[in-house]
């Protein structure tokens, strides 16, 4: 389905607020790094590293990807071992 | 212009906001049966939930002209009681010929537990056994993806299921697919913080098309605003969209898709002069 807003339309209308948000996710990584103790090694932040990445690169569906990202695998074959409770 | 919310719980809002929805524009409510935020210690709390949802909650939507809808379940969180939601699976069908029951639901998954699965599967036996609709509601956050997965394999693998009579909610850009392309339709949930936002929903629309694709506020108790659906309305609007598109996904389609109802008995607004 076409957008009936173009390209530079897009950006004109959500420059500010895309750089609002980014502004936000930076303070609060700096908030992190301020603050005592270290959590350098938490899954967490290492996710949100991974998301910065996916938002850098150069692909379409980036937040499609990010949701992946934040979500616990699925195995297709879950209901070969799942016995239902009597 | 005249919306229905497909997916909201009036039971938790005060009937000032049954004012604000019909002030704007909002003519018609489904309430699938969800957790009160504690767990219900018997079936017959159930029972009289269910009737507070069937009589009082649309007697109060009345009063606004907002004609209100329910579908009836244990939700997939008090389902770790496989014992009570057998019971209360048991009562449902005393139930399924009131007025205004629209099906099953809100089943689904919470946390993707063996129990929630068994309850969810029973769920689906009565359906298919009673011919009704299905609502289905789908884990949140990073127990979406797993759990949609979930949900479509045990639905797919019943063949008495009619993909076209159920609507699997609180799809998100890492679900939606899967959910349309295997015939269901589709359910956006906008909730202010945690969830899909207006303007991400009508990403989706222009994505995939409007066919088979609903909008929902989801209001609660907690944190949620019931007039998330104008608030859509107006995200596709300020996008440039046609009003003929809009009235699609937010009128059109849940009226398509409760007429498969067979208690769905619905007064469409133009007429309201007349039986009055
Ligand atoms: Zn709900």
């Amino acid at each position: 389905m076409p957008i009936p807003l173009d390209a530079p339309e897009v950006l004109d209308r959500e420059f500010l607020e895309i750089r609002a948000r980014l502004l936000q996710v930076a303070a609060s990584l700096d908030r992190i790094e301020r603050a005592e103790g270290a959590v350098d090694d938490d899954p967490r932040l290492m996710k949100i590293r991974q998301a910065l990445e996916i938002l850098a690169g150069g692909d379409e569906q980036r937040a499609e990807k990010i949701q992946l990202l934040f979500s616990r695998p699925y195995e297709a074959n879950w209901l070969a071992t799942f016995r239902p409770t009597r | 212009m005249y919306y229905i919310d497909p997916h909201i719980h009036m039971v938790s809002r005060v009937t000032d906001d049954y004012e604000t929805l019909a002030r704007m524009g909002c003519v018609a409510v489904s309430e699938p049966a969800f957790w009160a935020g504690f767990d219900r210690g018997s079936v017959d709390g159930f029972r009289d939930y269910f009737r507070q949802l069937i009589e009082f909650e649309s007697k109060r939507a009345g009063w606004y002209r907002v004609q209100h809808y329910t579908w009836l379940c244990i939700n997939a969180k008090e389902a770790e009681n496989v014992k009570l939601s057998r019971e209360v699976i048991a009562m449902i069908p005393e139930f399924l010929d009131r007025p205004g029951v629209l099906g099953i639901g809100e089943i689904g998954l919470n946390k993707n537990t063996k129990n929630e699965a068994t309850i969810f599967l029973e769920h689906l036996d009565l359906a298919a056994k009673t011919d009704e609709q299905i609502l289905i509601h789908t884990p949140h956050l990073e127990d979406k993806y797993q759990g949609t997965r979930m949900i479509l394999d045990m639905l797919g693998d019943d063949s008495r299921i009619d993909r076209s009579r159920v609507l699997v909610d609180h799809v998100e850009e890492h679900t939606i697919r899967p959910v349309l392309d295997e015939g269901y339709w589709a359910g956006m949930t906008l909730y202010p913080v945690s969830k899909c936002t207006p303007q991400r929903a009508v990403d989706m629309v222009e994505m995939y098309g409007p066919e088979r694709l609903l909008v929902n506020s989801a209001g609660d108790w907690g944190p949620s605003k019931p007039t998330a659906v104008p608030d859509f309305i107006l995200a596709m609007r300020l996008r440039g969209h046609p009003e003929s598109l809009i009235r699609r996904v937010v009128y059109e389609n849940p009226l398509k898709f409760f007429s498969q109802s067979r208690n769905f008995d619905f007064t469409p607004p133009e007429t309201y002069e007349t039986v009055s």
